[in-house]
């Protein structure tokens, strides 16, 4: 592990209003950080910068983009770095958890669901990986989940997607850490935000805040990997550790 | 949101809508709603439309007053953005599910502080407007209304209107102690104090009964913070003994560290036999002798000296799951010093009692809100576990005793009073009910507004 990494100056945040997302950079702001933001509602990129500029931000920009559009991303990732100058962070914070009983029943929701969650976080981590070995420093943070850890029958679409996500950011890890790049993969356990608002909060809950400190840690401490609460670090190796013909027959 | 949310048992389904069990912070009454989370402003009004519903905070206040049996709850706690903030003037604009912690966590850094503030920081901006609250400094500086020069209503129509003393003036009034009915509160700016040090200079003086109470406020009607912990359970000698204590911020500059996270917390319920008079007892002696000269003063940081509860999270659990009623009356001077004392023994005489009962004198500054509880006068307020119906019992001869002393109850603080009670000690109510949202209600209305 090389020494540790300053507060990020200049970020671009993927999927900026989702609520770790805005958890995290209310951590940065009070530091005058520079952000752009990307997400597809101006309205709500709006409220969420002037949360930013309120609690001291240098300067917030911000790009309304459906990150679906993968097309678009070349364009809007040039952008960001023309406007931030260079970037310290990039934090790919987008993703939809779905509905598995629909992708049971619809492959278009499956292939809607692997679109947002991997294939564009591989567009955007293709262009941001290049742009980070040409600069030799910089942090590439996504926010992936525990989902990805094991295969089960009720969120299979949604973890097959972080699974991919993880493989892909572990290859990117493999690139870049040697040109002194850090690729960070955050993998929360049940987070209570407006994706699982529907779902009965159980005790295993985080708050975003708590979360966000996790991330936020991380990132000073070039971790590669981190799981937040700590706990699911634990209770995921244990779930890895299930064989198959035991974990098939399980009810998870 | 504090509202406890006691799950269905099944982990399926994207439904958006479930019933549950919710109480508020006083656990008493429990009732059934669904919860409905905003996150942003474009999320309010509801699409389709639902009916009824009430906006719900931090579900800090005591009642029914944030309960809506059978409806749909608008947790907005996911409304939590600043909008903007002068350093110059310490103008705040705020959404309305900001809590007055977050305010402190990003203001006191900055060298400002709450205009007013409750006993504990856990309530939101929406929720201190709501029922119109006020602090140890109410003699001075009124109720928080006082110090919310704007807002933004929006009804479930989607009409939205800008409120303030000049503009739309009467819906301005009617949010203000409105309990929430009129429509969502969006955002509110609040108009912050300037401090130099976390510190507040502490004062703390014995005193026996109300003659002795009413000579030291009277007294210190300088001090900006002012209010008193009284034993409500000694009779006889000790009857109405108590801790009179004032504060007012330390001028002398010194460092303005953001306040850590509490850690401490009640992780289960007790049982209901644990808050029995013996341990009331035992803790209203040690409370007043905890003090050991009859005057002391010291500086103290301001966590303590206005949210010593806060430190404990989820504190009403020694309650137990029955939970505890809240009593908070005011009383006008002119009946103020034998009302209290009437008030004091019918307590002390019922057999139950309280952990912390607070006397205060509220002064002359007046709300802007049509419906706000404070008048000048001396307010009482404390908590009695539910045992049986003593309590409810006691409540009622309490409510009673009120009425005769020309008197109010805090509706943010009640889960008791009558429908008649109710519409006595606010008699404007019919002009008040036109600015409710049709589609807006909620258990206290419904119960006091019962068969109007």
């Amino acid at each position: 592990m090389a020494h540790k990494n300053a507060i990020p100056q200049t970020v671009l945040v993927l999927g900026a209003t989702s609520a770790i997302a805005q958890a995290w950079m209310r951590l940065l702001a009070p530091h005058g950080t520079q952000f752009f933001l990307v997400a597809r509602q101006e309205e709500r990129l709006r409220a969420v910068a002037a949360d930013l500029q309120t609690r001291g931000a240098t300067a917030v920009h911000i790009e309304a983009l459906n990150l679906d559009r993968t097309d678009e991303h070349p364009a809007m990732l040039e952008r960001a770095a023309r406007v931030l100058g260079r970037i310290d962070c990039a934090m790919i914070a987008h993703g939809v958890l779905g509905d598995q009983s629909q992708a049971d029943r619809d492959f278009s929701h499956a292939a809607m669901l692997l679109h947002t969650n991997l294939i564009s976080v591989v567009s955007l981590g293709t262009w941001l990986a290049n742009y980070f070995e040409a600069q030799g420093q910089g942090t590439l943070a996504a926010i992936s989940s525990v989902a990805g850890d094991r295969g089960r029958w009720k969120n299979c679409v949604y973890g097959a997607s972080k699974a991919g996500m993880n493989m892909f950011l572990d290859g990117l890890r493999n690139r870049l850490d040697r040109r002194g790049v850090q690729v960070l993969t955050i993998r929360p356990g049940f987070v209570a935000t407006p994706m699982t608002a529907h779902m009965p909060q159980g005790p295993l809950f985080a708050q975003p805040e708590r979360v966000a400190r996790d991330i936020q840690r991380a990132i000073e401490k070039r971790r590669d990997i981190v799981y937040t609460p700590w706990f699911w670090r634990w209770m995921m190796l244990a779930v890895r550790l299930i064989p198959e013909w035991k974990f098939k027959r399980m009810d998870v | 949101m504090r509202t406890k949310l006691i799950p269905p048992a099944s982990e399926s389904g994207s439904e958006s809508k479930r019933e549950s069990d919710f109480e508020s912070w006083g656990r008493y009454p429990k009732v059934k709603s669904s919860l409905r989370p905003l996150h942003w402003m474009g999320d309010f009004p509801l699409r389709p439309a639902v009916s009824p519903q009430l906006p719900v905070g931090m579900g800090r206040s005591y009642g029914d007053v944030c309960l809506l049996e059978g409806g749909t709850l608008l947790g907005t706690r996911g409304l939590d953005r600043l909008l903007a903030f002068d350093a110059q003037t310490g103008l705040l604009r705020c959404e309305s599910g900001v809590t007055l912690a977050e305010i402190l966590r990003f203001a006191v850094p900055l060298g400002w502080f709450l205009p007013v503030t409750p006993g504990t920081k856990y309530v939101t901006v929406g929720g201190a407007i709501a029922n119109d609250i006020h602090g140890k400094n109410h003699h001075v500086a009124g109720t928080f209304g006082c110090h919310v020069p704007r807002f933004e209503l929006v009804r479930s129509d989607g009409t939205r209107i800008s409120c303030s003393a000049s503009e739309n003036s009467d819906w301005f009034a009617a949010t203000i102690g409105g309990m929430g009915l009129t429509g969502l509160i969006a955002w509110a700016e609040v108009q912050l104090r300037p401090i130099v040090s976390r510190n507040i200079c502490y004062e703390g003086i014995r005193f026996h009964g109300m003659d002795e109470f009413l000579a030291l406020s009277a007294a210190s009607s300088h001090a900006e913070y002012t209010v008193a912990w009284i034993d409500c359970i000694s009779r006889g000698r000790n009857f109405a003994r108590g801790i009179f204590m004032l504060g007012d911020h330390s001028h002398l500059p010194d460092p303005l560290l953001p306040t850590p996270e509490p850690r401490l917390s009640v992780p289960f319920d007790f049982p209901g036999w644990a808050l029995n008079r013996f341990a009331m007892r035992v803790f209203n002696g040690a409370y007043y002798h905890k003090q050991r000269h009859r005057h002391v003063s010291a500086l103290v940081d301001y966590e303590p000296f206005f949210y010593p509860l806060d430190k404990v999270l989820h504190w009403n659990r020694i309650y137990g799951k029955r939970g505890f009623l809240q009593f908070q009356c005011v009383l006008p001077f002119a009946h103020g010093r034998e009302g209290m004392e009437a008030i004091l023994q019918a307590i002390a005489d019922s057999g139950l009692g309280s952990f912390l009962a607070v006397l205060k004198v509220m002064g002359n500054p007046a709300s802007p809100g049509s419906m706000s509880f404070p008048m000048p006068g001396i307010t009482l307020a404390l908590d009695i576990p539910i045992h049986s119906d003593v309590t409810f019992r006691l409540f009622d001869r309490l409510a009673e005793m009120t009425r005769e002393l020309g008197g109010r109850l805090y509706p943010a603080k009640d889960a008791r009073m009558t429908a008649a009670q109710f519409q006595f000690f606010y008699p404007q109510w019919r002009e008040f009910a036109a600015y409710r949202d049709p589609d807006f209600t909620s258990s206290f209305w419904e119960r006091v507004t019962h068969g109007a």
